[in-house]
């Protein structure tokens, strides 16, 4: 059997990567948003890791509902990225800076 | 075994209720004509009032009563939390329709999203497991997220909103990833499980995994209130949004996130209280120097209050670096305190714009005085209740949190506190200055919008300001009472 800390490693690792993503990414804000999906895919591992191990099935339905809000999420922000194209005809994270101080 | 109790749902009446009536809403609004969009703002209206009036009876005495297994805590808290989340989303409503209707944006969304915000917050404020934490602050920040974009055309409204989105999405998922963390901890999701089941001290095996939890839980809630230094995302929001849409973000979103922060550090992670009160003190000091500097820079009106909100947070904040219920009840009173404060400010802004005009900088102000007193002086009463200048309603409050910072044994957060209020007087007396010491730009006066409701609204709001900063023990002693304290 794997040991749980393998998967917390795992989740571990997925989340580093997507805070990374989010950060270090100029590039473009489709980028941010499959490193979003990849967060919460991160402490979806580490749910189901615990859930597994501990023998509750309460993280698990915990996961459901994170799946659930997840898809409604990217939706409302595929939406409003479709918005921000047909008003400034970018998607570039560093040319979206007309608001600061 | 999971057992289903009907009575489970008389407990949760008035959300239930919201839900009826918004989806009620959402259907009747499909068939009313653009010219009949005011039945929807009505029956909003009439939605909110009937769920205060649920929630206010067969509110639960002394200690609340939870439903579904303990997922859903009815408590004197969250009665008082939810009837200022259901004001200030009706002061919303009434504020906003003229500024829509100029803006061709008065459309049934606003309406729905905003009801759908409510029965979030309410949720999030009744919270008693993190699935209902998440659920309830995923419903308001998604609403949110749609609202602030309202403005389909507006460059600096998807602007902000995409900002809004990544760094809310952002939180989300710290927040749930601190979540796992305690769930592995304790094996359990209930929040009052959480404090009974989990061995805080610092040799248990799982103190280190309580600690991260602990730190994601806190940034999270963080990012949620707009403290320093997670607030990148809070001026730009307040700017780029519909004026409209920011009366909303900046007052019931911040009771709401005062009811998770409450639920979450107090209600389940209680017995670390010694280390997030240490990580909420820097929060609240980083949250004042940022806001009040920062806020002296700005000419934008929105932006100067956004990071005045950054400030205010900080004081809200001190109220839970005590880490007792007086503490809490102080909090829970800024909080409140706060909410109608902004309502008013921002709401002046609504009353000032027009069409093709927004009326958000300082200098729009100029002279207001001299094209109509009443309105200046209820601007007046706003700025120096935010600045906390006695007897308005801001200087209780302050003195509260204050008063709770000291009782804790933290004197130098407390001087730090007052040195920053300070420095922030400057900002809200330069508005007070423009409004009454300078020429107005145009002489004629003050074109009022035919609303009448927006106008008694704001100047009843504007007054309560001044009633509550004379009476303010009723209400005090109501914060005590729902987190039972006998007031001294």
């Amino acid at each position: 059997m794997i040991p749980l800390s393998h998967y917390l490693t795992l989740g571990a690792i997925l989340f580093c990567i997507a805070v990374a993503g989010i950060f270090i990414n100029r590039k473009n804000v489709i980028t941010l948003l499959m490193a979003i999906e990849l967060m919460l895919l991160a402490v979806n591992t580490n749910f189901i890791a615990f859930s597994r191990y501990l023998g509750d099935p309460s993280g698990q339905v915990f996961v459901f509902f994170i799946l659930t809000v997840a898809a409604a999420e990217a939706a409302i922000g595929l939406a409003i990225l479709v918005v921000l194209f047909r008003n400034r005809a970018t998607i570039n994270v560093t040319e979206i800076d007309s608001l600061k101080g | 075994m999971i057992q289903f109790n009907p009575a489970d749902l008389a407990t949760l009446r008035p959300e239930l209720f919201l839900l009826g009536a918004t989806c009620a809403i959402l259907l009747i609004d499909l068939f009313l004509k653009p010219a009949q969009r005011n039945v929807t703002h009505w029956l909003s209206l009439a939605a909110l009032a009937v769920t205060a009036v649920l929630v206010c009876c067969g509110a639960p005495q002394e200690h609340g009563v939870t439903a579904f297994n303990g997922m859903f805590i009815r408590d004197g808290v969250a009665t008082v939390l939810k009837v200022f989340v259901l004001l200030t989303t009706g002061l919303v409503f009434l504020y906003g329709r003229g500024y829509l209707r100029d803006r061709g944006l008065f459309i049934g969304e606003f309406y729905l999203l905003l009801l759908f915000a409510t029965l979030g917050m309410m949720l999030l404020v009744s919270a008693g497991s993190l699935v209902t934490i998440y659920l309830g602050l995923e419903l308001l920040t998604l609403s949110s997220y749609a609202l602030v974009a309202l403005n389909r055309d507006s460059r600096a409204s998807s602007e902000a909103a995409i900002k809004y989105f990544v760094l809310g999405a952002l939180a989300s998922g710290l927040l749930l990833y601190g979540m796992s963390m305690i769930y592995g901890a304790t094996g359990t999701l209930d929040l009052a499980r959480i404090h009974a089941v989990a061995d805080f001290s610092a040799n248990s095996p799982h103190h280190m995994l309580l600690a991260f939890g602990l730190v994601f839980l806190v940034v999270g809630i963080a990012f949620k209130f707009g403290a320093a230094p997670f607030h990148m995302w809070l001026p730009d929001v307040y700017h780029g949004a519909p004026t409209a849409i920011t009366v909303f973000i900046g007052s019931a979103p911040k009771l709401a996130a005062f009811g998770m922060a409450y639920r979450l550090l107090d209600g389940a992670m209680g017995g670390m209280s010694g280390q997030w009160s240490l990580m909420l003190a820097v929060l609240a000091v980083l949250s004042l120097a940022i806001g009040n500097l920062f806020a002296i820079a700005q000419s934008n009106l929105k932006r100067m209050l956004a990071y005045s909100t950054i400030s205010h947070i900080g004081f809200l904040l001190l109220g839970f670096v005590n880490g007792t219920t007086s503490g809490y009840a102080a909090a829970m009173f800024y909080a409140i305190s706060y909410a109608l404060m902004a309502a008013v400010a921002f709401g002046m802004i609504l009353l000032l714009a027009r069409a093709g005009f927004e009326a958000e900088e300082i200098d729009d102000f100029k002279g207001l005085n001299k094209r109509n007193p009443w309105y200046a002086a209820v601007m007046a009463l706003a700025m120096f209740s935010l600045a906390g200048v006695p007897p308005l309603f801001g200087f209780f409050a302050k003195l509260m949190v204050l008063k709770a910072a000291i009782d804790a044994g933290q004197l130098w957060l407390a001087i730090v506190a007052i040195a920053f209020a300070i420095i922030g007087l400057f900002y809200y007396l330069r508005v007070v200055k423009v409004i009454y010491f300078d020429e107005p730009q145009d002489h004629g006066p003050l074109a009022l919008p035919k609303d009448l409701a927006f106008r008694v609204g704001l100047s009843l709001n504007g007054l309560a300001l001044l009633v509550l900063g004379v009476a303010w023990s009723p209400l005090l002693e109501w914060c005590y009472g729902a987190f039972a304290i006998v007031a001294k």
